[in-house]
This record gives C-alpha cells, structure tokens and sequence, in this order.
C-alpha cells in the first residue's frame, strides 16, 4: 500500500490533495474521523425537540384551533379560542420532552426492557404459541363466557365476534395469495361475493340448504380465482395489483347490472338460514329447542354461527398451516423470494400461482357463502373495493405470512372500531359534546401510521420456517422477500 | 451430429469423449436481438461425464448461450439436443426434429429438443439444472428449504399433489421424510450442515455459491450449467469448488457445463474448453489446446488478427504456459 501510492515526481499532487494526504499520513492508516461538533446537554437538546415539534404543531393548527365558525344568524359566527391552540401546543410540547428526555435522548431509554434480548442463551419463551393456545380456548368458550359475564350485551357482542371471525377467515384466504405467495391481490373480495351469490342463487333457485351449498360455493370461488389468475400470470408489481382491482370491480358491477340473475341492486332475499343436521333454530315444533327440550331463545342461532364461522376459519388456518409444510406451500413462499431461481429449479410457476390463487379464493367463498347465510340478504353493496382495502389491511397491519397477526390485526381493526362506537370515557376527556363515533376513523387512521411507523413490516413480521433440521430459527422481516407489488 | 464439430486446433477430435458420446448438441445456434447479433452459428458438444468449460472475453455471448440451453431464451436459429442414456442415432434426432415434438423417451433413454422446451420443463423434465450469476437464492428460506423447494416436483407427486399430504398419508411422510434426508446428505457435503437452519441470506457469499450448486443438484439433474460459480471466491473456496466440481462429475455422474472467468479453476478442473468471442467458436479442444491457441489469446488481449501470430512467437519465446494463462486471466478481470 505504502510503496503503490507514493506519488512520482510526475504526478506531485497540490492544494487540497496535498492536504488530505497529509491528514492520511497522520491518522496511519486509521479510518477518517471529523472532530464532533460539541453537543448540547441532554436537556437542553430535548428542550430544543420539544420548541421545534410545538411550533410546528403550531404552524399546523393555527387555523383549526383558533377559529371555530358556527352557523349563526345572516352568515358565520366566528369566535376565537386562543387558549385551545396554546393547550395543544403545550400537550405536543410536553409530549416530545418527555419522548426525547426519556427515551430518544436518554442513554439507557426507558423502554430498553421491551427490547427482546438479542444475544441470550436461553431458549425464547414461545409467547407466540402461547398466545395463539390462549386466543383459541377464549375462541371456544366465547359464548359462555358472554353468557355468564355479559349477559346484557350478549347478543351484541356476540354478533360482532362473528363479524370478526368472518374478517379473520377473510385475511387468513388471502394472507395465502399475498403473505405467501406473494402476489399483491387488492380484488379479493370479489371470491367473497362470487361464494355469497353462489350459495344465494343456488340455494333460492334449487332449494338447496347451507352445507350442500357451501363446498359449491368455494369451488365456484376456486374456479374465478383461476379465471382471474389466468391473465395475471404474466404481470408483475404495480400491475398486478391494478388487474386485481379492476377484477373485483367487473364482479361487482356484473352483479349490479345482471338484473335478471342477481337481482341487481335490489339483491337476492330468502336466503335460508343454516341447520344443525336438518334443525332449524326456529320457534316451531321441530326447531331445534323443541328437540332437545329446552326453551327457545334466538340467541340459539347465532351461538350455531358463531360455532360455524369459528370451525371455517379453523379450518383455513389449518389448511394453510399444513399447505406450508407441503410442498404447494414452500414453492408458493419461493415463487415470493424469486420466480426466476423456481422456473430454474423446474417448477411450473403458472401452477403455483394458480393454485395459489385458487386456494385463496376458494376460502373466500366459504367466508361469502357464510356471509350470506348469517344476514338472509345480500346486494352488491357488501362488496365495494373497501371490502378488499380493509382486508389487505388486516393481512399487511398482522404481518404479511403471519397467522396469528391477522387475528390480532382484525380484533383490532374490527373490534376496536366497534370499541370506538361505545367509549363514553372520552367525553370525560373531550368535553359533554364529544361523539366518538365521529372521530374513530380518524383515531383508527392515526392507529394504522403508528404501527406503520414502529412495525412496517407488520405486527408480526418473523417468518417460521415450514422444516427444521435441528432447531427452529425464526427469521427476521429484512431477509424475508415480500413478493410482487410491495 | 458431424455437423457440429469443427476441427479448430490440432486436437484429434474425432477420439474426444464430447464427439463420441456428447450429453449436449449445440447445433447452429443464432441469437438475435433486434439488430445485434449476440450467438452467431455457434456449434459444440458437451461430452457426457465431462466438465466443459466456456470461456471468452466479456459480452462474448456465454450467459446467452447457457439462457438458450437452459429454456430463458428462445434461440432465433438453431437445435439444442439433449440426450439421455444409450446413445442416440443421428436419425432418430432428425426423425424427432421432423415430428415438432419437445422429446421423446423410453426408460432412462431419451432425446430432448431444448430449444422447444419451456425453462421449467428443461430442468424437470430433460434434467438440465442451473445456477445463475448473480446469486439467486430464497434469501428468506432456510439453507435447508431452498433444498426442499429445489424436490418439488418429486415431492408434489408424492403427496398426490397435496391431497395425499394434507391427509398426511404414511406413504407421503416416508417421501419427506426421504428428501429431507437427501438435502441433509447434500448439506453435509458442502459443509453447510451447522448452517442448516439459517436462512440462506445469512451465508456468506462463497457458502451462498455451493448452496447454489447443491440445490441445483438437488433435482437430479443429467447436465449442470454453472455461470461463474468461481465468481467472489477466495483462493480456499475456489479449491473447495473445484473438488465439488470434481465429485459432482465422478461421483454422481453428472456432465458440467460453466461459464467461468477464474482461469486457474477453468484449466484446472475442465476436460473440455470451448472459447467464444463476439459469439462466435474460436476455439475447443482440451485445455492445453486451448491455452495454446493464438487466436484464443488475440481475444483475450484484444489483438487484431494480424497480429495473433506475433503474439504467437512471443509465447513460444518464454514459458508458453505460466505466461499465457497469467495474462489471459488478468486481461480479463481488467
């Protein structure tokens, strides 16, 4: 090194270069350090935070905050609030202080206990297993447990754990296509409509009851995700996703417009109600608290829901599981980390990627069919592009690939929505006028960029591989491919 | 077949393994893309049991040959024929080029048209296996995944295209069961074994290669095309490579094709080294007929053609060997 880069008489090098090589010389060969400029005491660099993040919350609010404009006799009323705009300031003001004293600015933060001690010897308590074992016995035993604790809102809560599970089976059929496979599909609903009209029409034109027509329905929904898979196949990316898009958008307007076939946006009525092995959960003599002796209560009905949409989404769930561990499975996560290297080691990529869709697809239409079952009624307004949005949602906000996150993704997004409807506590907070209605899909935004903000990758963003020779290693998000259209 | 070979050197071709019984014919093989002209009627053979080496300058056109050997591309003009087992008649390749069908097999014999057959359908059918350049690995499967994916087709007819394996039928866990023993013998070999449950990001670059080629061969392939698989390595890991290379071609009894720019790996483990420049043949023979060549050393130093034998008696002046193969190499990293 020394010998090589001696300058000749030749090319003698001047100004600047003759300087920084002197500054070479003088550090031996120890890489370049710049004097650190001095710094500021922990304190007073937060205090700057702080000013810097209240001025631009400030700037951002100057006009919300301090006019208000309420309709009022010939014209607007305007009234000045003042101390609201300096209240806020001060919120944001205290609240960067103490992020950046405590936490950003601190050399032991106080949130280095949440960090999961990287090095450590001991084997890693399996809180993911764990937790999922424990959603699951809560999962079984919900509706006693309703009953015995909640019994007033019994009915309510009920109804909207079935709600939820219908959207955990919803992103558990697509985390197939999109966390595995790893095609971006933003037309899932679509399988979802064609299963809930598949089960309709067959069921009110064939007098056919729920569980004859359910497998029909997710083999009709099979059979569009390959009609839809088939001229995806070739696309990639961006283009991927808009082909899907326009896919769910032709479903919906089909059925809007077929008046003749799918009632058009009048929608398909009379859709039966599913029965316990012919039992109807009617009031009759033959219904089925007349059977079994018991008194009729219509809570019957949707504890047999729930007990259905909770067996369909087990079933998904194992599915996939096990389809993971086969080979379908491991050729749709590499089809995600590279197509290319799959065609080279002989895999017939269209297959993969139809079978992918189709399964997907087909586990949509289980969850449409129940749809329409559970409501009686269906019309193309259930199933708008934000169907598909809220659902990719739940697959990225859980982690792409990752089972268990998209039941702690659609508690969330679907519980907490509903949660939002019924806070009282924050008219406590925001004053008697405060409707937390109106403000919970502004709370439910600013929850999604949060967790976009400290887990891009989703809540549960480890991959687990589907074989292990010795011991399973998890494997983190950054290795992970996220597959086309990401 | 007497079509393909062309005598270039003084090698007595007619006696070489790749003309008695060649596992690949490359036969008049033109690839164009709009104007250029990347493969010129090239023609060689791969001869079964051998490693062939193709070399040349940079932009000679050997990624493209190994594209349209490998299915990635389809050549403009020309017939790739792959054979497999007892050796083919001439007649019964034309007689098959004459149908429009892709192969025709009986047994472990058979004739394969490449150039009519889709990239997968090569390797899952012909058997032609490859690894790529810039290294193509499931980065975010485990060392012993990548292994697993490379079975597929063996293990998705085994799980009765996953009917079988969802009901977890015995006869299915016996198959997995099997392969996941085939990945760890193969693991074993490179010496990746420790490794086999990290994911194959984590490897360094020289482990990331073998694992490569050990995937590769994980679906048992006939011939393996290898595109610089010296490519990065240090002195050690090209060693290492070089007696894989080796025990793939003896022990397992596959035929090597690679692309390889680390001379002292080509002249080490090649038997057989086939020389483009700007797509065309400039040379083939073994590696001391190559070496030897004045035209192969005109292109590597970039000399006109007047000039190749000046450049000729230059070498025949000092050590003929030691100074061509220095030069060739460093004139080709430059």
């Amino acid at each position: 090194m020394e010998t090589t880069n001696q300058p000749t008489a030749s090319n003698r090098p001047e100004g600047a270069e003759l300087e920084s090589e002197a500054r070479r010389d003088a550090m031996q060969g120890e890489p370049p350090f710049t004097e650190a400029p001095p710094e500021d005491s922990r304190f007073v660099r937060s205090l700057k935070e702080a000013g810097i993040t209240a001025a631009l919350v400030g700037a951002l609010t100057v006009f919300f905050f301090i006019f208000r404009t309420d309709i009022g006799s010939g014209g607007l009323d305007l009234t000045l609030r003042p101390e609201l705009w300096l209240v806020w300031m001060g919120i944001a003001f205290g609240a960067r202080f103490l992020l950046s004293y405590f936490i950003f600015r601190a050399e032991e933060p106080i949130t280095r206990y949440f960090k999961r001690p990287s090095a450590s010897r001991r084997k890693p308590l399996p809180i993911g297993k764990i937790f999922g074992v424990a959603m699951l016995i809560v999962a079984i035993f919900l509706p006693v447990l309703l009953d015995t604790f909640l019994p007033r809102q019994n009915r309510y809560l009920l109804d909207l754990s079935i709600l939820i599970l219908t959207y955990v089976m919803l992103g558990w059929g697509l985390n197939i296509v999109v966390g595995l496979a790893g095609l971006l599909d933003l037309g899932y609903v679509a399988f979802y409509a064609v299963g809930a009209y598949s089960f309709a029409l067959l069921s009110t034109n064939f007098d056919l009851g729920f569980w004859v027509c359910l497998p029909m329905a997710g083999l009709f929904a099979a059979l569009w995700g390959i009609m839809l898979g088939f001229p995806v196949l070739r696309l990639r990316g961006d283009y991927l996703a808009i082909v899907t898009l326009a896919f769910g958008e032709i479903i919906r307007v089909v059925l809007l417009n077929w008046y003749e076939f799918t009632g058009g946006p009048n929608g398909l009525l009379g859709i039966p109600k599913p029965t316990l092995f012919g039992l109807e959960f009617s009031r009759g003599d033959d219904g089925f608290a007349a059977y079994f002796g018991i008194d009729y209560d219509p809570i019957q009905r949707f504890v047999f829901l729930y007990y259905i949409i909770l067996a369909l989404a087990l079933l998904t769930n194992f599915v996939t599981m096990r389809m993971r561990k086969l080979p379908v499975g491991r050729a749709w996560e590499a089809l995600r980390e590279d197509e290319i290297a799959c065609r080279a080691l002989g895999i017939n990529t269209v297959n993969v990627k139809l079978s992918a869709f189709a399964t997907g697809a087909m586990f949509g239409g289980f969850a449409g069919s129940f749809f329409a079952t559970r409501q009686g009624f269906i019309s193309p307004e259930s199933f708008t592009f934000i169907e598909s949005a809220i659902i990719l949602a739940i697959v990225v906000l859980g982690g792409l690939g990752s089972q268990l996150g998209v039941v702690i993704a659609s508690v969330v997004m679907i519980g907490g929505i509903e949660l939002l409807r019924n806070l009282t506590v924050l008219e406590a907070v925001f004053g008697a006028g405060f409707d937390p209605t109106q403000y919970r899909m502004l709370i439910f935004g600013l929850a999604m960029v949060a967790i976009m903000v400290w887990k891009p990758r989703g809540l549960i963003s480890t991959r687990i591989p589907s074989v292990f020779y010795k011991e399973k290693k998890k494997i983190g998000a950054d290795l992970v491919s996220q597959g086309e259209g990401h | 077949m007497s079509s393909t070979m062309h005598d270039t050197n003084d090698t007595p071709a007619a006696h070489a393994r790749w003309t008695e019984d060649p596992v690949l014919t490359v036969e008049h093989l033109t690839m164009r893309f709009g104007g250029l002209v990347a493969i010129d009627d090239l023609s060689f053979s791969v001869g079964r049991g051998d490693i062939t080496a193709l070399i040349g300058p940079n932009g000679a056109g050997k990624t493209t040959v190994f594209n349209c050997v490998t299915g990635f591309y389809k050549p403009t003009e020309g017939r790739i024929v792959l054979r497999r087992g007892k050796k083919p008649t001439d007649a019964s390749i034309a007689d098959l080029t004459k149908t429009g069908q892709q192969y025709s097999r009986e047994g472990e014999n058979g004739i394969y048209l490449l150039e009519r057959m889709n990239d997968f359908r090569i390797t899952a059918t012909a058997g032609v296996a490859r690894t790529f350049q810039n290294i193509r690995l499931f980065g975010g499967m485990t060392v012993l995944e990548n292994l697993l994916v490379a079975q597929h087709n063996h293990l998705m007819r085994a799980s009765g295209f996953s009917i079988a394996g969802l009901l977890g039928l015995p006869n299915w866990r016996r198959e997995a069961k099997r392969a996941k023993d085939k990945a760890v013998a193969w693991l074993d070999r490179i010496s990746l074994l420790d490794r086999a449950d990290d994911p194959a990001a984590d490897l360094s670059y020289g482990d990331q290669r073998r694992l490569e080629i050990a995937r590769a061969m994980c679906t048992d392939p006939r011939l393996l095309c290898l595109d610089e698989p010296a490519a990065g390595l240090n002195p050690r890991e090209s060693a290492e490579l070089n007696d894989l290379l080796r025990s793939i071609r003896d022990r397992d009894g596959v035929s090597v094709l690679l692309i390889e720019h680390d001379m002292g790996v080509v002249m080490e483990i090649s038997d057989h080294i086939v020389v483009l420049d700007y797509g065309k043949k400039i040379a083939d023979g073994d590696s001391r007929a190559v070496r030897d060549d004045p035209k192969v050393i005109a292109a590597y130093l970039g000399v006109d053609d007047e000039e190749v034998y000046e450049v000729e008696e230059d070498l025949h002046r000092d050590d003929p060997q030691a100074a061509s193969m220095k030069t060739m190499s460093e004139g080709d990293q430059a």
